[in-house]
């Protein structure tokens, strides 16, 4: 998804992003080892995720596939009963571990990826609003802004989770969890969006180029996407990958206290939950994997984010 | 300054006044409490007679006033799921999530200064590389994971020490506190290292990165060549201008202790507020939902007013031009 949209934007701007890309990012990249091993290793994730369907041995979803006679094989040993063998291991109702291990992960990497845009997209467009337009509905913004920064974006989220879940009718609300989820984390992470964009544009908005823009009578809006936006670009994408590490984790730390995915369609976090029950029971795997899955995903894409970080800001260092 | 204190005085009235009218949305907006309160057989005219009696038919505003009025007595009506007063449940649960969030802040504070320091002179020891490694590792592993990692070693494994609940407690009336028995403090071990290492990690980058800059600047050069003794520029130049920085950040980190204390109190069984917030969520329990965000709220804002008041005790640059501080 990322790379999609990084493809996106070089086509809009030609100049920064696509030189920076061919010189010193690369460069950074290919001396970087940390960076690559991190992207390997999302890139392997992300696609096992996608491919799921394809790579699981079982469909976790299909209860027509399960046998409870399978429950709790331990990884790599066949059942005492079935004879069957399952890398991972299998949880309580005989599910494949390694098969919800990449079924959970799809969930995880969507809610995670469409919170981050839904943030990044409510971030970007009222930081470049208050930004240039300044005034009241600058005053206002950052005032909200200020206010939601108070409390931390777990509390918000779990807040919006609760209200959301009220409102929704009983029958509706596990179908309806994920997408609540996606709203709750989207709607608290994009403050940091909205802070960011908002600094760049008061800087770029006085510089000769923007004045020019204005002059040959381009639009506000246009101005504010084309002109300034790009130049916020580089910015946005560090906060971006480093929040995707937060929202995935902030997905976990929901599903695994019980306010988030449900059950029937598992994330890594509803799994880990799952697994917390049997640990005092000496089934160590139906936890162990699905923690390490979410600890890999989110500390590469950490370390991801602190590269990125470090190789388009140079003064950092 | 005065200008600069009210001025921030008002900001935090506003802070509440939106967090009241967020609070006061989800209960007029998450289920009507007439719906409930009355049967099946109910009349349009009994329907009436209790909106009247709850005040539902007065205008948006008034309700508002209302709501505001009755926070303040902190008076949130009954909770849902238990059928008791809110803030005498939050009253009850209280005293178990401040000892945490007091002692997990302690060890994050004294942890994350002394672990800051040495990475700082250090720079490039092993030492400090092993520790910077570490911290990356700990602000990516999301504090269940550690709470349940702590849990699988310490108790399934060693045995040593209990993986839920508060231990004995000792019952001072008004409060109960966990600090007067064995079993109280060993059950507050684990929880109170869960829930300070991220905080921890945290402070520690900060106090490095300021330290690092500060170790850069002319004066400690200056120091460096009076000859005075590498201690005494460590800890008597260099730090005490980190400290500023510092403060802000724990007073802010303070409230979000009491915030991600929901999590840790889940995983250990803790009964404090954050493990009643949480299970309000599961229920939809709404007066209790709106009770936390209020009391969170307060708190924080409280501890916001009161770092931004220290900035003047602590740094008397502000003090000397009175504009400062804007931010």
């Amino acid at each position: 998804m990322s790379d999609h949209q990084i493809e996106i934007e070089t086509r809009r701007t030609p100049g920064r992003l696509a030189r920076a890309w061919n010189g010193d990012l690369a460069y950074s990249f290919r001396h970087s080892p940390v960076a690559m091993i991190s992207a390997f290793m999302v890139a392997l994730l992300v696609l096992s995720a996608v491919f799921a369907p394809w790579i699981a041995p079982h469909n976790p979803f299909d209860p027509g596939s399960l046998n409870l006679m399978n429950g709790f094989t331990p990884p790599g040993e066949p059942n005492a009963f079935t004879g069957e063998v399952f890398l991972l291991g299998t949880d309580d109702q005989g599910r494949d571990v390694f098969s919800t291990i990449l079924y959970g992960m799809r969930i995880s990497l969507l809610v995670g990826f469409s919170a981050v845009m839904l943030a990044m997209v409510i971030g970007v467009v009222l930081g470049l609003l208050a930004g240039y337009l300044g005034g009241w509905i600058e005053s206002v913004i950052m005032r909200i802004a200020d206010i939601q920064l108070t409390f931390p974006a777990i509390l918000v989220a779990m807040l919006i989770f609760g209200v959301a879940k009220g409102i929704t009718p009983p029958e509706y609300r596990d179908q309806m969890a994920i997408y609540v989820l996606i709203l709750a984390i989207g709607l608290s992470d994009w403050v940091q969006f909205a802070r960011v964009v908002r600094g760049a544009t008061l800087v770029e908005k006085n510089r000769e180029y923007v004045e020019a823009a204005r002059l040959v009578g381009r639009r506000p809006f246009s101005i504010m996407i084309r002109h300034i936006l790009p130049n916020a670009l580089n910015a946005v994408l560090v906060i971006a990958t480093i929040s995707l590490a937060l929202a995935i984790i902030a997905e976990a730390t929901l599903s695994f206290l019980g306010v988030g995915a449900p059950p029937t369609k598992p994330s890594l976090g509803t799994l880990i939950r799952i697994g917390q029950g049997y640990m005092f029971s000496g089934e160590w795997w139906i936890l162990l994997f699905p923690a390490l899955t979410l600890l890999a995903l989110a500390l590469s894409i950490n370390l991801l984010g602190d590269w990125l970080r470090d190789a388009l800001n140079p003064r950092l260092r | 300054m005065l200008a600069y204190i009210i001025r921030r005085v008002a900001q935090s009235i506003l802070v509440l006044l939106v967090t009241g009218f967020v609070a006061f949305s989800m209960f007029s907006f998450v289920g009507d409490p007439v719906e409930n309160m009355l049967g099946q057989e109910r009349t349009q005219a009994d329907v009436d007679r209790l909106r009247g009696q709850l005040g539902l038919d007065q205008p948006f505003v008034v309700q508002y006033a209302k709501f505001l009025q009755q926070a303040a007595q902190g008076n949130f009506g009954l909770s849902y799921r238990q059928g008791r007063e809110v803030s005498a449940i939050l009253a009850e649960r209280l005293p178990a999530t401040l000892e945490l969030a007091f002692v997990s802040g302690l060890l994050a504070l004294g942890g994350g200064i002394g672990f800051g320091i040495l990475t700082a002179i250090r720079r490039r020891g092993i030492s400090s590389n092993v520790i910077m490694t570490l911290s990356l590792v700990g602000v990516s592993l999301p504090t269940f994971l550690i709470g349940i990692l702590l849990i699988y070693v310490f108790s399934v494994e060693l045995g040593w020490l209990p993986s839920f609940g508060r231990g004995e407690v000792v019952d001072l009336g008004w409060w109960t506190t966990g600090f007067l028995t064995v079993s109280g403090l060993k059950a507050l071990v684990l929880p109170a290292i869960t829930l300070g290492l991220y905080q921890m990690t945290l402070i520690m980058r900060l106090v490095r990165t300021e330290m690092m800059e500060v170790l850069r600047m002319d004066y400690i050069r200056f120091a460096r060549a009076r000859g005075l003794r590498e201690r005494s520029i460590n800890f008597r130049h260099a730090l005490r201008n980190t400290l500023v920085p510092v403060i802000t950040i724990t007073g802010l980190q303070l409230g979000s202790i009491i915030a991600f204390a929901i999590i840790t109190e889940t995983v250990f069984q803790w009964p404090g507020v954050g493990l009643l917030f949480i299970n309000a969520v599961q229920f939809v329990d709404i007066p209790v939902m709106a009770a936390y965000l209020m009391m969170i709220s307060v708190m924080f804002v409280g501890i916001n007013l009161i770092v931004d008041l220290l900035y003047f005790a602590i740094d008397p640059r502000l003090r000397v031009d009175g504009k400062a501080g804007g931010h």
